[in-house]
């Protein structure tokens, strides 16, 4: 199934409100039947972004490719994508069955295979049982799984989904996470995820694309994302990063990275400011010169082999393969 | 809390209708009333060909006034709510739609006189303009006057709750179903009007009430050629007939409610309250 995945593409696709500039001009290529998380501040242009993909926003300049052909002007039902809202959107003088048929009536298809081809995909979503209940019945994460199954059963080439997890409590969103990850891997079509949290995009994404201000600040996959981000946004907002500036430029340092010795053996010299037990690490924060932070990330038993207070005086060292120089 | 209110409904409210059912019962000759239990008020009422002709010009005025309101407020709603984008537009817009209320309804109404007289604007620009020789008579004391009336002041009580109602649609709504390949008619007929229901039902049932109790209007636009209920009522009055007048008004008030019942039946307006 993947190799019939089309790819999709932004070519300078940039979005204008008056004077100001929602989107700058970006490039980007996603892997098809990949998993993709658009990741940053609010304001920094990833939903303008998912809008122009889906077709909800018309785009200033640029071109939105899927498979090779443009589709910036078609109209959204057009375009072989679909999207989840945010708030799910879902009718709510429909019923579940009804909701997820809703395209179908659209184009005409009559009442029995509509609802036949509704019920399969709410047995994909696991709801087979609530199909006559109406939205309000239904707690928040059945209403994403409806949702789901109204974005799908169009059969998109792509998914778009716009903050998706955002309407969910914490216990709920770690679970709905995994269960939007299984079925991506099922489905094997590219879904597009915004979203303002880090660890959401590392859970589920294969590539993550980080905007901020309108442009796109780095894009890759997960781990090199994470691993070596090359500016200092990104690995500030991916977070456990340091960022430092040495004689030599800005670097980012992973936190867990750092280490501590005595004073004469490290790298750089500091004072502790804070020590924070976090179960299986304690952070240590301490002051350099130029009055910079440093955090460390010290498994639990090597710092109480040897445990320091606020005020010590203390050595930091890492391996040079562990600095990440930044260009911005 | 509910003590005031409860206090206030029982002697503006439940009070008058009590009397209006009791003095319904009660005898009258053309000089006297006289307190009693009898039911000839009602057995003359019902017992009369006119009665039943009056209700249902009442039913008509009720059900053209409705249909005319109903298609003109939804548009003029429709319009508001989904194509003017700024909501200070929309305040400022709605704001005019509600200034021909700083007048009296008498006044409004009564302005629509001279217009559509048998020498007035209407009649004499048609005739310049070539569309008609001789002055058209069904212009003014007919039931096209008393429908027009009724529709120019009524429809802004149909404006005003599918307004409220339409503002509250959530706009990824019309997205979504955008987005689920639906056309501009699609989205009309399979989003937005089955959710502003509530406001068309409560709109129906101010203007339904309204044109079912009034009186004036119809005396004034029909030339009192034509009758409604409210006149019969307000005839009975003008000779003193308070009982009669009462077990007229004792059916009307049960027909309307009846009416209501009927469509309160099909639309729930809870959550618009």
């Amino acid at each position: 199934m993947t190799t019939l995945t089309k790819e999709l593409e932004l070519v300078s696709v940039t979005k204008r409100y008056g004077a100001t500039v929602a989107v700058d001009a970006i490039n980007h290529k996603f892997q098809p039947g990949g998993y993709a998380c658009l990741l940053g501040p609010s304001g920094c242009g990833k939903s303008s972004t998912l809008r122009m993909i889906a077709g909800h926003e018309v785009v200033s300049d640029g071109s939105i490719l899927l498979g090779g052909a443009d589709i910036s002007d078609l109209p959204p039902a057009k375009r072989g994508t679909a999207m989840m809202f945010q708030n799910y959107a879902l009718f709510p003088h429909l019923s579940v069955a009804d909701n997820v048929a809703f395209s179908l009536k659209m184009r005409g298809i009559d009442t029995q295979t509509r609802l036949k081809k509704a019920g399969e995909m709410l047995e994909l979503v696991d709801l087979s049982a609530l199909s006559d209940r109406l939205p309000d019945q239904l707690s928040g994460g059945q209403q994403q799984r409806v949702a789901l199954a109204r974005a799908l059963i169009t059969r998109p080439q792509v998914l778009l989904l716009d903050e998706p997890l955002s309407a969910l409590d914490p216990f709920l969103r770690i679970r709905m996470r995994g269960e939007l990850r299984k079925l991506q891997r099922e489905l094997g079509i590219s879904f597009v995820h915004v979203t303002h949290g880090q660890d959401e995009a590392l859970a589920l994404a294969d590539e993550i694309v980080v905007m901020n201000d309108a442009v796109i600040e780095q894009a890759g996959t997960a781990r090199d994302v994470f691993n070596a981000p090359t500016t200092a946004f990104v690995a500030q907002f991916i977070g456990g990063h340091n960022v430092v500036a040495l004689p030599e430029g800005r670097f980012a340092i992973r936190t867990d990275a750092v280490g501590l010795s005595q004073t004469d053996t490290g790298k750089l010299q500091g004072s502790i400011t804070a020590v924070e037990y976090q179960g299986a690490h304690v952070s240590v924060s301490a002051r350099i010169a130029g009055d910079q932070d440093i955090s460390a990330l010290i498994p639990e038993h090597t710092f109480f082999n040897n445990p320091m207070n606020p005020g010590d005086q203390v050595g930091l060292i890492w391996e040079d393969a562990n600095m990440h120089k930044l260009t911005a | 809390m509910a003590l005031p209110i409860m206090a206030v409904l029982m002697f503006f409210l439940v009070l008058p209708i009590v009397m209006i059912v009791t003095v319904s019962f009660w005898q009258a000759t053309e000089f006297s009333i006289i307190p009693a239990f009898d039911f000839e008020n009602y057995e003359f009422l019902f017992g009369s060909n006119v009665t039943y002709r009056v209700f249902f010009n009442t039913f008509k005025y009720a059900f053209i006034t409705w249909v005319f309101t109903l298609s003109i407020g939804f548009t003029v709603a429709y319009f508001l709510a989904f194509h003017i984008r700024s909501l200070t537009w929309q305040i400022v817009l709605f704001l005019l739609c509600t200034i021909p209320f700083w007048t009296s309804n008498i006044i409004r109404m009564i302005s629509w006189i001279p217009f559509l007289g048998r020498n007035g604007i209407a009649n004499s620009t048609l005739i310049s303009w070539g569309v008609i020789d001789e002055p058209l008579d069904w212009l003014l004391f007919s039931d096209f006057a008393v429908i027009l009336a009724f529709v120019h002041l009524y429809t802004l009580f149909m404006v005003v709750p599918i307004f409220n109602t339409m503002m509250r649609i959530d706009k990824s709504l019309i997205e979504a179903a955008r987005d689920a390949g639906a056309s501009g008619t699609q989205i009309l007929w399979s989003v937005i009007i089955p959710l502003t229901k509530p406001g068309i039902m409560i709109g129906t049932i101010f203007v339904v009430t309204l044109v079912m109790g009034d009186f004036i209007t119809v005396r004034f636009m029909s030339g009192s050629q034509s009758a409604n209920v409210g006149r019969l009522i307000s005839n009975d009055i003008a000779l003193l007939a308070y009982p009669s007048a009462s077990a007229t008004a004792v059916v009307l008030l049960l027909t309307v409610l009846i009416v209501i019942g009927i469509m309160l039946r099909f639309v729930d307006i809870r959550k618009e309250l």
